[in-house]
C-alpha cells in the first residue's frame, strides 16, 4: 500500500532534516552557538571580553593536562573495549609517586623562571613508566582474568570502580587525606602574555609538556609498528590476531601509555592546583566527558573534547561558583549526546 | 604428503555442532574449492584450520605438523594466511598500513613485499595512502587478499572471497586467485559461486549437513547434473 | 534490667528480627515461615537481650538498623539494575537527595541565634512520615528529570552520565549553603515515636502503649527506630516482590534479557525503563530518610561515593542480583563485613602505630581498602554472589 505523496514527501524531509541535524557539523554548530550565548551573556552580565580571553587561556592550558588524561581513556578504550572508571585514580597515584620520587631527590633551585626545580622534571621522567608498569600489573590480576572468561560490561566496570577506590585508600592510607603542594609557599613566577592576561609560567611549561607527550603519542601511533598494531586492535581485533599480531604485546603497550600519560597529568596538574586524594576522581568526570564528545575511543576526538572541556570548565567560572566547572563540563557533554549519541567523530549509527 | 590435511573433523559454536565428519586435502599449488548450501559448515572449516574454533573430534595437519587447535597467531607463522569473509581489513588504518600489518611477525624491511602486492593490485598501489574503509567492496577484497599476502604463504585460505561483488569484480577477482595460484600459492577458498570457483579450482568438496558429500576434480563436479541439482541450485 | 525492660526491649527487637526472618527464609507455606519466624524472631530477641552486655547489645541493635536501611536502598538498586539492568552509578545522588528532603520537610528554619549558624531553603516541621514519603517523591522527581535525557544512551555512557549526576547534586548541596546548609551539617532532625522513650510517651498513643513502653529511656531509641525501619524494609521488600511477578515485572525482565525482541512484542521499551529507574529511586530515597533520622544530623560526607554507591553496588553483587532476597542478605552480610572490618581495624591498631603513627588514625581507609578488595573478589570469583538468582514464577494470568 503506498502512502500519498504527500505524506512520503514530508517523512523524507523529516529524515533528511534528522540525518542533517544528527551530522558532525551540528555538533560543532552546537558548539559555536553555546561560544556565542557565552559571550552573549558575559556582555549582559558585565563581564569583560578580556576576562572572557584570559578563562579561556586558562581552558586551553587546562585542556592540555585533560588531554593527557583523555587519551589514556581513550587508547584503553579503543583497544581494550573498556571504559577504565580507575583512569582518574592512576592519574592520583602519578601525582603521588611523584611526590615520592622528588622527596628522595636533592631539591635543586627553581629552573629557569619556573616555579620549579628540575627534581620535579627527574621525577614526572621516572613517574610516567613507572605509572604505566602500575597500570599494567593492575590489568593483569583483574581485567584480563575477566576478558579471558568474556565477562560482562558491568563485571569490567566494577572492578575498574574496585581498583579505583581501592588505589585512593591507598593514597588515603600512607598520605593522609589533607591536601598538599608540591613546592610550598614557593614562588610562583608570572608572566604577561598580552596585556591584562597573566598566566604562571609553570602553566607554560605544563601546556608545553602536554603538547610534547601528545606529539609523542601521535608519532607512535602513526610511525610506529605498534602504534599502528594498536590501531589495528582497535579496529578490529579479530582480525588482528589473524594477522598474527602479538595482541597481548600490544595490550601491555596500551597500558604502559595509558599509564603513563596518566601519571604525567596527574603530576602536571598537581603541579598546578594542588595535591589530595581525590584529585584524579574528581577529574574523571570532565575526562569522560572529554572522551565522549569526540567519541570514546578515537584519540583526535578526545583532544578535541580535552579542549573543549577545558574552556568550557574555565570560562563557565565567570558565571558560576568555580566548584561547578566539571559540572559545566558535564552539561555540554549531555547537550552534545542529545545532538549526536555517538559523540563527534563517531560513524553513522 | 599433502599440504593441508583435515581429518574426520568434528566441530561447532557453543553447544551447536556444526561439522559432522569433514575431511579436506590439498596439495601443494592446487586450487581447493569447498561449496555447498547454506549452512553446510564450510566457514566453519576454515575456522577450524586457522585455530579460531578447537577441533573436538580429528585432526588438522598442515605441512607435516598437527595444528589442530593451535591458536591463530601461531598458525600464521607456519605459512598458513586467512581472508574473513566480513570485516577483513582494518577500515581506520591506510592500505599500506593494512598490508604492514599482514606481515607484522616479521622484523625486515617490507618494501619488496608490498611492491610484489602492488604488482598483483595496481589498484592498491595507486590507493595506498588511503583509509581501507572508505574503498569499495572490490578493493577492500583487493586488500584483505593483499594483506594475507605479505607473509608469502604456502597456502591462502580465502572465505567468499566474491561476495558481494558486482559481477564484473567477481571476475577481477577469480582472475587474481588464478594468479596468486600461477605464483606457486596453494588457495582454499569457500564460495557461494560454485560454478565460477568450480572453474578455476584443481579439486573440489561440496559439504552439506556439516559433511563432505561429493568430492572430485573441479570440472567433474561442474558437469555432474546431480550435483549440481541437489546442491547448487541447479 | 527489670521484667519490664526486658519485656519492651524484646518486644522492639523481636520486631525487626521476625520481620528479617520471614525474607530470608525461604519454602514451606506462607502460615508455617510466619510462625517459625515469630517464635524464632522473638525468642533470638529474648535472649539477646537477657544474656548479652549492654555494649554488645546497642551494638547488635544499630547492626541491624544500618543494615536494614542499606537494604532497603539495595532493594532500590536491584530494581534499576538487576531486573532492567540499567547501570546506575550515582546512587548516591538519590540517597542524599531523599535524606536532605526529609530532612528539609521535618525540621524547622532556624530562628534568631540560631539562623546564623544554620540555613536552609525552607522548613516544614512535618511529621516524619511525610519526610519519608516526601524523600521518596523528590528523588524520583530527580530520576524523572535524569533519566529522560540520559536513559537512552548505551550503557557504558549511561554508567558516565550517572557518575556526573552523582557528583552534579554533591557539588550543589556542598556549595548552595542557602539550600541545606551545606557544607555545614544540617542538624536536629526529629525522631519519629522517640515520645516512646521518653517520659511521658506519646500523646497521641493510647495508654497501654506507652505503659508497655515507660520502662525505656531515651538511651533505648535505636530499638523503636530499627522496628520502624525493618518495618518500612519489610513493606518495600514485599512491594517489590509483588511487583515482580505481576505483568510490569515480566515486561522488565524481558528488556533486560533482550531489549529489541522486547521491543518487537510491542512494549515501549524506554517507558518501561524509566518507569524502572524511577521506582527504583523512589526506593533509594526512603532509604535516604531512614538514614538522615538515625544519624540526626547530614552533611554531604555521609553520601561520599564509596558509602553512597559503592558500598552498596558491593552489596547487590554480593548477594547476587536480580534477587530481592539476595539484595537484602547482600546488604546485611556486608554490612556486617564494614563493621566487623572497623572492630579489626580497631584491633590492629598497635601494629598500625608500630609501622607508623599516622596509621590508627586513618583506619577508616583501611577499611575503604577492604571493601574494594572485597568487590575484586566477587568480580574475579564470585560474579553471581552468594546467592544466583532464582527461578521467578510469576503470578498467572496474562
Amino acid at each position: 500500500m503506498t502512502e500519498a505523496p504527500s505524506l512520503s514527501r514530508g517523512r523524507a524531509f523529516r529524515r533528511a532534516a534528522s540525518t542533517a541535524l544528527s551530522s558532525r557539523w551540528s555538533l560543532v554548530a552546537l558548539l559555536a552557538l553555546l561560544a556565542v550565548l557565552t559571550v552573549v551573556f558575559g556582555a549582559l552580565e558585565g563581564i569583560s571580553g578580556s576576562r572572557l580571553l584570559g578563562l579561556t587561556v586558562r581552558g586551553v592550558l587546562l585542556g592540555g593536562v585533560l588531554a593527557l588524561g583523555a587519551l589514556g581513556i581513550t587508547l584503553v578504550f579503543g583497544v581494550l573495549k573498556m571504559a577504565n572508571f580507575a583512569h582518574g585514580d592512576y592519574m592520583t597515584t602519578g601525582a603521588y609517586l611523584g611526590l615520592v620520587v622528588m622527596a628522595l631527590l636533592p631539591a635543586g633551585a627553581p629552573v629557569l623562571g619556573l616555579g620549579f626545580g628540575y627534581e620535579f622534571v627527574v621525577a614526572l621522567i621516572v613517574v610516567m613508566p613507572l605509572t604505566g608498569l602500575v597500570a599494567y600489573g593492575l590489568d593483569r590480576i583483574t581485567f584480563r582474568r575477566l576478558r579471558r572468561r568474556r565477562a560482562a560490561p558491568v563485571m569490567m566496570a566494577m572492578a575498574a570502580l574496585g581498583l579505583a577506590f581501592g588505589v585512593r585508600s591507598i593514597v588515603y592510607m600512607v598520605f593522609g587525606a589533607d591536601f598538599t603542594f608540591y613546592y610550598q609557599g614557593a614562588a610562583r613566577p608570572v608572566v604577561e602574555l598580552l596585556p591584562g592576561l597573566r598566566v604562571r609560567t609553570d602553566q607554560l611549561f605544563i601546556l608545553g609538556a602536554a603538547v610534547v607527550l601528545i606529539i609523542l603519542v601521535y608519532l607512535l601511533l602513526e610511525r610506529t609498528k605498534i602504534g599502528k598494531a594498536m590501531r589495528a586492535m582497535a579496529d578490529n581485533a579479530d582480525l588482528a590476531r589473524i594477522s598474527g599480531i602479538a595482541t597481548e604485546r600490544v595490550v601491555f603497550w596500551t597500558w604502559l601509555i595509558s599509564g603513563a600519560l596518566a601519571g604525567a597529568g596527574g603530576m602536571l596538574y598537581g603541579l598546578d592546583v594542588q595535591l589530595r586524594p581525590e584529585m584524579g576522581w574528581w577529574l574523571l568526570l570532565p575526562l569522560f566527558a572529554a572522551v565522549i564528545l569526540g567519541s570514546i575511543g578515537h584519540v583526535y576526538g578526545a583532544l578535541f573534547g580535552a579542549l573543549v572541556m577545558g574552556i568550557v570548565w574555565q570560562v563557565s567560572s565567570a558565571f558560576v561558583n568555580p566548584a561547578y566547572g566539571p559540572a559545566a563540563a558535564f552539561v555540554v557533554m549531555i547537550l552534545a549526546l542529545l545532538v549526536r549519541p555517538q559523540g563527534l567523530m563517531g560513524g553513522e549509527r | 604428503m599433502s599440504l593441508l590435511t583435515v581429518e574426520g573433523a568434528v566441530s561447532g559454536y557453543g553447544e551447536m555442532q556444526v561439522l559432522n565428519g569433514v575431511s579436506i586435502r590439498v596439495d601443494d599449488g592446487e586450487i581447493v574449492s569447498i561449496v555447498g548450501p547454506n549452512g553446510a559448515g564450510k566457514s566453519t572449516v576454515m575456522k577450524l584450520v586457522f585455530g579460531l574454533l578447537k577441533p573436538w573430534e580429528g585432526s588438522v595437519v598442515f605441512d607435516g605438523q598437527d595444528i589442530s587447535g593451535l591458536a591463530p597467531e601461531r598458525v600464521v607463522r607456519l605459512g598458513l594466511c586467512y581472508v574473513p569473509q566480513v570485516d577483513n581489513v582494518f577500515p581506520t588504518l591506510t592500505v599500506e598500513e593494512n598490508l604492514e600489518m599482514g606481515a607484522y611477525i616479521l622484523d625486515e624491511p617490507l618494501k619488496a613485499r608490498k611492491d610484489r602486492v602492488f604488482e598483483l593490485f595496481p589498484r592498491l598501489a595507486e590507493r595506498r595512502r588511503q583509509r581501507a574503509g572508505k574503498m569499495s567492496g572490490g578493493e577492500r577484497q583487493m586488500v584483505a587478499m593483499g594483506r594475507a599476502l605479505m607473509l608469502d604463504p604456502k597456502l591462502l585460505m580465502l572465505d567468499e572471497p566474491s561476495a558481494g561483488l558486482a559481477p564484473l569484480l567477481v571476475d577481477m577477482i577469480f582472475e587474481k586467485v588464478a594468479d596468486i595460484n600461477a605464483a606457486g600459492v596453494a588457495v582454499l577458498m569457500v564460495e557461494q559461486n560454485a560454478k565460477r570457483s568450480l572453474e578455476l579450482a584443481h579439486r573440489g568438496y561440496v559439504l552439506a549437513g556439516g559433511k563432505n558429500q561429493v568430492e572430485g576434480p573441479g570440472s567433474a563436479l561442474l558437469s555432474d547434473p546431480e550435483v549440481a541439482r541437489l546442491y547448487l541450485g541447479g | 534490667m527489670n521484667d519490664a525492660t526486658f519485656l519492651a526491649r524484646t518486644v522492639l527487637l523481636g520486631v525487626p528480627l521476625y520481620l528479617l526472618l520471614v525474607v530470608v527464609l525461604r519454602g514451606a507455606s506462607a502460615v508455617v515461615k510466619h510462625a517459625v519466624a515469630v517464635v524464632a524472631g522473638l525468642g533470638v530477641a529474648a535472649l539477646l537481650v537477657l544474656v548479652m552486655p549492654p555494649g554488645s547489645l546497642s551494638y547488635i541493635v544499630t547492626f541491624l538498623l544500618m543494615g536494614s536501611v542499606y537494604a532497603v536502598i539495595t532493594l532500590g538498586l536491584n530494581v534499576q539494575w538487576g531486573y532492567t539492568g540499567l547501570f546506575n552509578i550515582g546512587v548516591a545522588a538519590f540517597f542524599a537527595i531523599g535524606a536532605f528532603t526529609s530532612a528539609l520537610f521535618t525540621t524547622l528554619e532556624p530562628t534568631g541565634a540560631m539562623a546564623a549558624f544554620t540555613q536552609q531553603a525552607f522548613g516544614l516541621g512535618a511529621p516524619f512520615w511525610v519526610g519519608l514519603l516526601a524523600a521518596g517523591l523528590v528523588a524520583g522527581l530527580l530520576a524523572l528529570v535524569v533519566g529522560s535525557p540520559t536513559l537512552r544512551l548505551r550503557g557504558d555512557y549511561l554508567a558516565i552520565a550517572t557518575i556526573g549526576i552523582s557528583e552534579l547534586v554533591r557539588l550543589v548541596f556542598q556549595n548552595e549553603r542557602w539550600l541545606a546548609n551545606g557544607p555545614q551539617p544540617l542538624r536536629g532532625l526529629p525522631q519519629p515515636l522517640s515520645c516512646l522513650t521518653s517520659s511521658n510517651g506519646c500523646s497521641y498513643l493510647p495508654d497501654f502503649i506507652n505503659t508497655f513502653f515507660a520502662p525505656l529511656s531515651p538511651r533505648d531509641y535505636p530499638y523503636v527506630y530499627v522496628a520502624i525501619v525493618a518495618l518500612v524494609l519489610f513493606l518495600v521488600y514485599m512491594g517489590l516482590e509483588r511487583a515482580i511477578r505481576s505483568p510490569w515485572g515480566r515486561v522488565l525482565r524481558a528488556v533486560r534479557e533482550d531489549e529489541d525482541s522486547a521491543a518487537m512484542s510491542g512494549k515501549n521499551v524506554a517507558a518501561f525503563r524509566m518507569q524502572a529507574f524511577v521506582v527504583g529511586a523512589v526506593i533509594m530515597g526512603i532509604g535516604g530518610s531512614l538514614y538522615a533520622h538515625y544519624v540526626v544530623a547530614i552533611d554531604y560526607g555521609h553520601f561520599d561515593p564509596l558509602y553512597g554507591t559503592f558500598l552498596i553496588w558491593v552489596m547487590l553483587m554480593l548477594g547476587g542480583s536480580g534477587n530481592n532476597r539476595g539484595a537484602v542478605l547482600g546488604a546485611l552480610l556486608v554490612w556486617a563485613i564494614w563493621t566487623g572490618a572497623s572492630f579489626l581495624v580497631d584491633a590492629m591498631r598497635p601494629t598500625l602505630a608500630s609501622i607508623s603513627p599516622d596509621l590508627p588514625q586513618r583506619g577508616p581507609y583501611i577499611r575503604f581498602f577492604l571493601i574494594a578488595l572485597l568487590m575484586l573478589f566477587i568480580v574475579l570469583y564470585r560474579p553471581r554472589g552468594v546467592l544466583p538468582e532464582e527461578k521467578v514464577v510469576s503470578l498467572a494470568r496474562d
